[in-house]
């Protein structure tokens, strides 16, 4: 502690800085991280423009792409490819890549399917809508995902076979299970419980238990940054100044609300409402009964996702030692690391990670078909690049791979309001996932001189 | 040399506690390693005792590196044992080198070039919360204080050792070799990359560390600092050794032919010194 001394005087300078740079610098933030919201912003109000002019009153103030129900939508929506993309950033971080997670996904969400509507309710004669149902059909699916982790994972880290021929074959192998086990047939209706996963207006938390989830992750925020900056100032380090400090706990706070705001603002279909209204006798009012939605079941899975993959690659050493192989694997087996040990440990991971967005996507169509998560792996690699996961190792964040998400999510859903064919949603899709991998290679060569 | 390897035949497989005094920390006997169809090192005994410091020169390509590898668990040898006190040591990889405090600072500085000082300080082995998360303010803390004595002027403590320069790179690697106590300390070309000053500093602490009676192996370039630091040096030449020899007994152009021409200096004639001197 007592070498710290020569630190003090940064942590004491706390009049605001005056260029924007120098208020970054305090602020400590992801720069790459600010990039990424701002493009967003960007894609988001350009949507906006464009559904306005295409729309029926050709004009630029009448888009719906930033309406309640188009953001609801895209939550929900990005939540499939976040959840993997979390998993995906680990993958590449340490020099692999997972191109059967479509398949993956796939075959576990036929499975758990097939476990709730055939095997528990018919083999076994215990019926439909048993309220262990949706528990059991989840755990089988999660422990197959990782199962078929772990085995390429297996022959990638100890059978040094590259990932991307384990992977490219495991793409046709699972998908090709998915239509051996019914004959491709599509498997539903799935358990009233499990459906819950998928979200909807009546999957959803409402709108006091979203403000309460909303004021609680605000209390997170603000005991973290206080938690750590006190640790820092124990140990005597630098810390961010106090009006940075206010700034960040503002910004994190305001993000948040809004967001739980804007879930609240998206009331239930009319017809659901009036439905709801009917069978538990209350007489709606007149313009019908409003009910807020709230933030629907799936997003909270993906926050939780967000938060615990968040925690393992920052806080733990499994994270650590990731990062370590990715930037220098010889370094890492000289510091003592399991190196095969850890890489396949990324592939257990990412087949649970497939597994559970088995699960929301099967539950959010109430079936399983066989063409569940098909080309995803396009979707989740783009995501986690376009989020700051370099494909020469090493670097990559849990945060960015999510938002990359919502981006990759906020184009497809974009050019689906403007009706643009699929095809050329594919094309788009593909030109932004190479770019962005240009894009990096660009950045990080230039950085590099 | 010749009375640590005679005392020790007999004790191989014997507990420590019956050990000679004056067994030496480290034997290497008859070490071989083979790459392909290339010796790398060709049947090479070298040892080293506490509190001492031997130095390990010859020409690029000599095989130093790589004999000092078989020792730090990084590529064990093909033959030849190794000894560690008296007793026959099984060196697989380099966990097995570090529980018998055989700690090194590779001529590659083997860092992870994206994660910052303290994450490569304690790579492998981490400091833990009760949680069982990782401490990172515990191993900041002590590797500001580790650093800080080794090279003042580093300040760049949160940044991936990526962005630093070589010498500070060459202080993160150096620290993180002195940090856990080691008993045997491997240093390949420790000062390669480094200025005058932090020069200056590591002499001092290879100094201080011997007083600590921590045996050193030393591969320098620099056969000044060679002649400075060590109390014997060992030569190498083509992936075989030339001869060990102490310092005290030679004068550099004596080592340097051993280098260059790879002859003891008892069969140097004056003809030879006067070609190195060309
Ligand atoms: N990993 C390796 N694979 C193949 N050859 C190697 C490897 N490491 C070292 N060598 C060869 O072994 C010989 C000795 O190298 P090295 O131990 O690095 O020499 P020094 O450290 O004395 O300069 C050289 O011929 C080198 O090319
Ligand atoms: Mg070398």
């Amino acid at each position: 502690m007592t070498e710290a001394t020569g630190t003090v005087p940064e942590s004491t300078r706390e009049q605001p800085p005056r260029s924007p740079r120098g208020l970054l610098q305090a602020l400590n933030l992801d720069t790459r991280l600010l990039g990424m919201v701002g493009a967003l912003a960007v894609i988001w109000i350009g949507f906006q423009i464009l559904s306005g002019l295409t729309g029926p009153k050709h004009d630029i103030f009448s888009g719906t792409f930033l309406t309640p129900v188009n953001l609801y939508n895209l939550a929900q929506q990005s939540v499939s490819v976040g959840i993997m993309a979390t998993g995906m950033v680990l993958i590449i971080v340490s020099r692999n890549i997972d191109l059967s997670i479509g398949s993956i996904l796939g075959l576990t969400g036929y499975t758990m399917a097939m476990v709730q509507v055939i095997w528990i309710p018919k083999s076994l004669g215990l019926g439909f809508d048993q309220p262990y149902t949706w528990i059991i059909a989840l755990a089988i699916g999660i422990a197959l995902g990782a199962a078929i982790g772990a085995f390429q994972g297996f022959l990638i880290a100890y059978g040094k076979v590259p990932a991307f021929i384990v992977t490219l074959g495991g793409l046709l192998v699972w998908r090709g299970l998915v239509f051996e086990e019914q004959q491709g047939q599509t498997i539903s209706p799935l358990d009233k419980t499990f459906q819950l996963l998928g979200g909807s207006p009546t999957a959803s938390l409402g709108d006091v238990a979203s403000w309460i989830l909303g004021i609680l992750a605000c209390a997170g925020i603000i005991y973290t940054l206080i938690a750590t900056r006190r640790k820092r100032r124990k140990y005597g380090f630098p810390v961010r100044p106090t009006w940075a400090l206010g700034v960040l706990m503002a910004l994190g706070c305001l993000a948040i609300l809004g967001f739980v705001w804007i879930m609240n603002s998206y009331a239930w279909p009319p017809g659901l409402a009036t439905q709801y209204a009917h069978d538990h006798g209350i007489t709606a009012p007149p313009g019908g009964l409003q009910i807020a939605t709230g933030i629907a079941f799936p997003v909270i899975i993906l926050i939780a996702v967000t938060l615990v993959m968040t925690y393992i690659t920052t806080r733990r050493r499994f994270g650590r030692y990731v990062f370590a192989i990715g930037g220098n694997p010889d370094a890492a087996e000289l510091g003592g690391i399991n190196v095969r040990r850890t890489i396949m440990l990324t592939f257990v991971l990412i087949g649970i990670l497939a597994a559970i967005s088995g699960a929301v996507q099967s539950a959010r169509l109430q079936a399983a078909v066989t063409s569940l998560g098909t080309q995803a792996e396009l979707d989740v690699i783009a995501a986690a690049v376009i989020g700051g996961t370099s494909f020469s190792g090493g670097i990559g964040t849990i945060p960015g791979a999510v938002l990359g998400a919502v981006v990759m999510q906020s184009l497809r859903s974009g050019m689906l309001l403007l009706r643009v064919d699929s095809p050329i949603q594919d094309i788009v899709v593909g030109v932004v996932l190479v770019s962005a991998i240009a894009f990096d290679t660009y950045v990080r060569g230039r950085s590099a001189r | 040399m010749s009375e640590g390897a005679m005392s020790t035949e007999k004790v191989a497989g014997v507990d420590s506690a019956a050990a000679p005094l004056g067994a030496p920390l480290v034997e290497m006997r008859n070490i071989r390693i083979a790459f392909g169809g290339v010796h790398a090192v060709e049947g090479v005994t070298v040892d080293l005792r506490a509190g001492e410091v031997v130095g390990l020169v010859g020409g690029n390509g000599a095989g130093k590196s790589t004999l000092m590898r078989a020792l730090s668990g990084a590529h064990p040898p093909d033959g030849g044992e190794i000894l560690i006190d008296g007793q026959v040591a099984s060196i697989t990889n380099p966990r097995d080198a570090k529980a018998l405090g055989i700690e090194t600072i590779y001529q590659t500085l083997a860092l992870a070039d994206n994660i910052d000082a303290a994450g490569n300080m304690f790579l492998g082995r981490e400091l833990k919360t009760r949680t069982g998360s990782l401490d990172d303010d515990a191993m900041e803390s002590a590797t500001r204080k580790v650093i800080g004595r080794l090279n003042p002027r580093f300040k760049a403590f949160k940044r991936p050792v990526m962005s630093l320069s070589g010498g500070q790179r060459q202080s993160v690697a150096i620290a993180r070799a002195v940090h856990f106590n080691a008993r045997i300390l491997i240093m390949d070309e420790p000062t390669a990359a480094l200025g005058p000053a932090e020069t200056a500093q590591v002499r001092t602490l290879v100094k201080q560390l011997k007083d600590d009676g921590i045996g050193i192996f030393l591969i320098s370039h620099d056969i000044h600092d060679v002649f400075d630091l060590s109390d014997r040096i060992s030569v190498m030449l083509h992936g075989k050794l030339v001869g060990t020899v102490r310092k005290a007994d030679v004068t550099t152009d004596e080592v340097l032919a051993m280098i260059i021409m790879g002859k003891l200096p008892s069969e140097v004639s004056e003809k030879d010194l006067a070609e190195l001197h060309r």
